[in-house]
């Protein structure tokens, strides 16, 4: 295996060693059904037991509150398809311009099939407008859905005071919390949550595990209809590797909630040092409502994709928003909405931490990355926000 | 992630002629051209030096916002223009610059066309060609989120023998943005496709009537016919010698080609040019052709 440097936290994690060991018994020796009445299954059915019993406790649930899922884009899935179907006079949905994809591009389907959705803005921080919120609510409104952090910038929404405006209007809530779910400590006991997507891999569990809470009494239909598993809300024999999987990493991830302080100083270090070593560079997002693992920094006038793949030189592993690195010609959609100048858009980069970030790895990305930067502008056209060819241009987009 | 090949990872993280040009002797003139913007995520500014008298490129050099793909073409670019005169310069196509590299991933083919459009762009600053006349930007705006033309969007399909509007996306980006304009790149496509195929019927009507055509033919017309003389009657008859010949251009009566593998360099060239070539394209299509090479 090739060593790096991992700052892609938010992409997904590595797989805990603690997490790894106590799914294996399940891939080779406990291969039984959960379902099965004979004791051979019956124990593997405990394991899973014990494995809802952990994310519940992660989330200050109850244990019959959790279904298993295969990801996080299922869990919203899920969670919407249900909402929606649950209340089917209800046409009117409430969500955000920065949701992820999961969210963002069902919405938009959901609007072919006659839904009408409301996309919040966010300003130039990343934060939303309570009182936009409060005006888009009706009675008809069904389900709000946002986030409940960023997985680009990390800014954390005001979940609670957003969940209290759908609650005056009779909305069923739910959130999307796959970045943030062992970031921030969690409460369903005094939350006003209604659904939660939580996704394995993004905690230390491996890909292809997921779960979705569903507060008691929350009117929720199942979108895969089969079998009686998971109490009818989700049908599929379990992925019981991954449920014991992502158990152990739900125990692991609140015990390491305690040390969270850790990883946001590392983040603060590097994002402070950045700003300091290399002039033209922002940090996107607000700087306090944010995930302690996450930064978003934006290098002026030149390109992400070119700025990631010289930190791949020195197997440095980050992400970017920009048009490049993803094919799809338009940069993040998550940073246009924040209506970020141009010139920042395209070389934005997105660094994420985990508990396994070292000082050293950290020391290691701030020795390379002031030449990277400093290569790549004298490669560029541009150089300063004064240069008229770079004017005329930001000025049309403002005129759009 | 993209699957670049090796070729286009080395002129990233060591590209040749990156900077600007400052310096000149007499007899020399310095040209740029823009292309692209920070708003589409990438762009360049090619500059060249040329000899005055020769029109010969002393130098380029390239200044690059963009993605490693599109640093690497920018750099190719300037690799291929050094020593050329500015009519071979204008002769390179996107294709040629992508070949240098080892080929590009068909997402990326932009940054070759972003190339071969800078390059136009400075050949005409420097010629006093004014840009609003060129051919690109003639015509009606087909994508409005990248701002890009059915003249543009046609001479790429063209050139590089684009069948969907998904390639065209790859190209020049057009289609990309909110994605509203792709029927309209799939009808110019079908158009394209039709004016090609009536283009060879009558082609082929002229060759099978073995006359010379009274009606005058369209340039596309003249292409067409003569690509197909070439294909079927001359080219055969120089493989014998192991020789080759390539339509290069044509600028009215003027018939420009390139005289390949023993052609190149065989002493008795210009009696085929003219014997073989030029005569029988007087004799199929215009008593009034002449044949040159290049």
């Amino acid at each position: 295996m090739r060593e790096c440097i991992y700052l892609d936290n938010n992409a997904t994690t590595q797989i805990d060693e603690e997490v790894l060991g106590a799914m294996m018994p399940y891939l080779t020796l406990y291969y039984g059904n959960p379902s099965s009445m004979h004791t051979f299954g019956g124990q593997v059915g405990r394991a899973v037991t014990t494995a809802r019993e952990q994310v519940a406790s992660l989330l200050g649930a109850d244990a019959s509150e959790i279904v298993f899922t295969s990801c996080g884009t299922e869990g919203d899935n899920a969670a919407i398809r249900g909402a929606l179907a649950a209340q089917p006079n209800k046409r009117h949905i409430v969500t955000s311009e920065v949701e992820h994809p999961a969210v963002l591009n069902l919405c938009k389907n959901l609007e072919k099939q006659g839904y009408t959705v409301t996309y919040l803005s966010v300003n130039n921080q990343g934060q939303l407008d309570l009182s936009e919120v409060e005006a888009s609510l009706t009675g008809n409104t069904a389900l709000v859905s946002i986030m409940y952090a960023n997985n680009e910038t990390g800014v954390v929404f005001p979940v609670e005071k957003v969940g209290q405006l759908a609650k005056d209007y009779g909305a069923i809530f739910h959130v999307d919390a796959v970045q943030a779910v062992g970031k921030i400590p969690l409460n369903m006991q005094t939350s006003t949550i209604d659904l939660l997507t939580l996704s394995g891999h993004k905690i230390h569990a491996p890909k292809g595990i997921g779960a979705l809470y569903v507060r008691r009494g929350t009117r929720f239909r199942p979108s895969m209809i089969g079998g009686h598993q998971e109490r009818g809300r989700r049908a599929g024999t379990e992925n019981v590797p991954g449920i014991v999987a992502l158990g152990k990493a739900a125990e692991l991830a609140q015990y390491h909630l305690a040390n969270v302080s850790g990883e946001r100083q590392l983040r603060d270090y590097l994002e402070q040092t950045i700003l300091t070593l290399i002039p033209n560079t922002v940090v996107n997002g607000h700087p306090i409502q944010r995930l302690p693992n996450t930064t978003n920094i934006g290098f002026k006038y030149i390109e992400g994709e070119a700025i990631l793949l010289s930190l791949n030189q020195y197997e440095i592993c980050a992400s970017s928003g920009s048009a490049c690195t993803s094919g799809s010609l338009e940069p993040s959609h998550v940073l246009r909405a924040m209506g970020l100048p141009y010139s920042v858009l395209h070389g934005s980069i997105r660094f994420s931490l985990s508990r396994y970030t070292t000082q050293t790895q950290i020391d290691r990305v701030l020795e390379v990355l002031p030449g990277i930067i400093e290569r790549l502008r004298a490669l560029s056209p541009f150089n300063s926000d004064d240069s008229s060819w770079l004017q005329e241009q930001e000025l049309a987009v403002l005129a759009k | 992630m993209w699957d670049y090949t090796d070729k286009v990872m080395e002129f990233f993280y060591n590209p040749r002629n990156q900077g600007t040009i400052t310096e000149k002797n007499e007899g020399e003139a310095i040209t740029t051209g823009e292309v692209g913007s920070i708003s589409c995520g990438d762009a360049l500014r090619l500059h060249l030096k040329i000899d005055t008298a020769t029109e010969i490129i002393l130098d380029a050099r390239f200044q690059t916002f963009g993605c490693a793909s599109a640093i690497a073409s920018s750099s190719a670019l300037t690799e291929l223009l050094v020593g050329k005169t500015l009519d071979e310069a204008l002769s390179l196509t996107n294709k040629q610059i992508a070949e240098f590299l080892g080929g590009l991933p068909e997402e990326k083919m932009h940054c070759s066309v972003m190339g071969q459009e800078a390059l136009e762009a400075a050949i005409f600053n420097y010629r006093g060609i004014p840009l609003d006349n060129h051919d690109d930007d003639e015509g009606a705006l087909v994508c409005r989120c990248f701002g890009v033309s059915d003249a543009r969007i046609r001479r790429i399909v063209s050139e590089n023998g684009l069948t969907t509007a998904e390639q065209v996306t790859h190209y020049v980006k057009a289609g990309g943005g909110c994605g509203s304009c792709l029927t309209d790149i799939d009808d110019l496509i079908a158009e394209i496709v039709l004016e090609q195929e009536t283009a060879v019927a009558a082609a082929t009507k002229v060759i099978q009537s073995k006359t010379i055509p009274t009606t005058p033919l369209t340039n596309l017309q003249k292409i067409t016919l003569i690509q197909q003389i070439l294909e079927q009657e001359i080219k055969p008859m120089l493989a014998q010698d192991g020789g080759d010949v390539e339509l290069f251009d044509i600028e009215g009566d003027l018939v420009k080609v390139i005289l390949k593998g023993a052609c190149g360099s065989c002493p008795s060239s210009t009696a085929t040019l003219k014997m073989g070539i030029e005569a029988r394209l007087q004799e199929r299509i215009s008593p009034t052709l002449t044949v040159i090479a290049v």
